[in-house]
């Protein structure tokens, strides 16, 4: 089981999720209408470190943030 | 070092404390940034979201930038509300000499806009109402899409 959080502006609680990977996480949420619209601008990290791939495997009570655009100052 | 404070950010102090704090480090230079709230678009004010841990590690490594540079960096920066001509947030580098200060502000807040973990809202007519249009993805962005 992996949490998902949405950060800033996304107004969505947290999911918990039996995934294996972002590919399946990304399959899950285009589905999902109050994130889906997210997707495009949403930097995604793993246990707080943005990562860049989607192939990296994920592991029980792994915690995944999607941070979308940011502005400082 | 930074600094996170609920509301509006005291800048004389700061820039005070700073100060006193490396009096004695033997640093040439003291560059600091204020950004301060101003009039546009009949806002109120501006209301910032900040997730700690990624601003953390972003502001960690920058700190680490600026010590290969024989540098140091400060920052500091408002959560929740900051109203018309009160202040949110504050950068400032220490260094030996004027030109490393002067290239490391301006690029440390460049990477700041467009990296650090922190959402901002126009605060207008009693509403937050989140500034996507002034806001920027960060890189790597789209990955799930």
């Amino acid at each position: 089981m992996v949490r998902v959080e949405f950060l800033g502006p996304i107004q969505k609680e947290p999911l918990e999720l039996e995934i294996n990977n972002l590919n399946e996480l990304s399959a899950v949420l285009k589905e999902d209408k109050e994130v889906s619209e997210w997707l495009e601008s949403c930097a995604v990290a793993v246990n707080d470190a943005l990562v860049t791939s989607l192939e990296a495997p994920l592991k029980d009570g792994d915690k995944i943030s999607l941070l979308p655009p940011v502005c400082g100052g | 070092m930074l600094q996170l404070y609920d509301g509006a950010l005291d800048v004389p102090t700061l820039l005070k404390e700073w100060h006193e704090e490396e009096a004695s480090s033997n640093y040439g230079a003291y560059i600091p940034f204020v950004g301060t709230v101003r009039s546009e678009d009949g806002i109120d004010g501006l209301s910032f979201d900040i997730y700690e841990p990624i601003l953390n590690s972003w502001f960690a490594s920058w700190q680490k930038k600026a010590e290969e540079q024989g540098a140091i960096i400060k920052m500091a920066h408002s959560r929740g509300d900051v109203m018309l001509h009160e202040s949110s947030y504050i950068a400032a580098v220490f260094s030996p000499k004027r030109r490393v200060a002067l290239e490391f502000i301006d690029s440390f807040v460049e990477d700041f806009k467009a990296s650090a973990p922190i959402w901002k809202y126009d605060l207008k007519e009693g509403k937050r109402v989140y500034a996507k249009e002034r806001s920027t993805a960060i890189k790597g962005s789209g990955l799930l899409a």
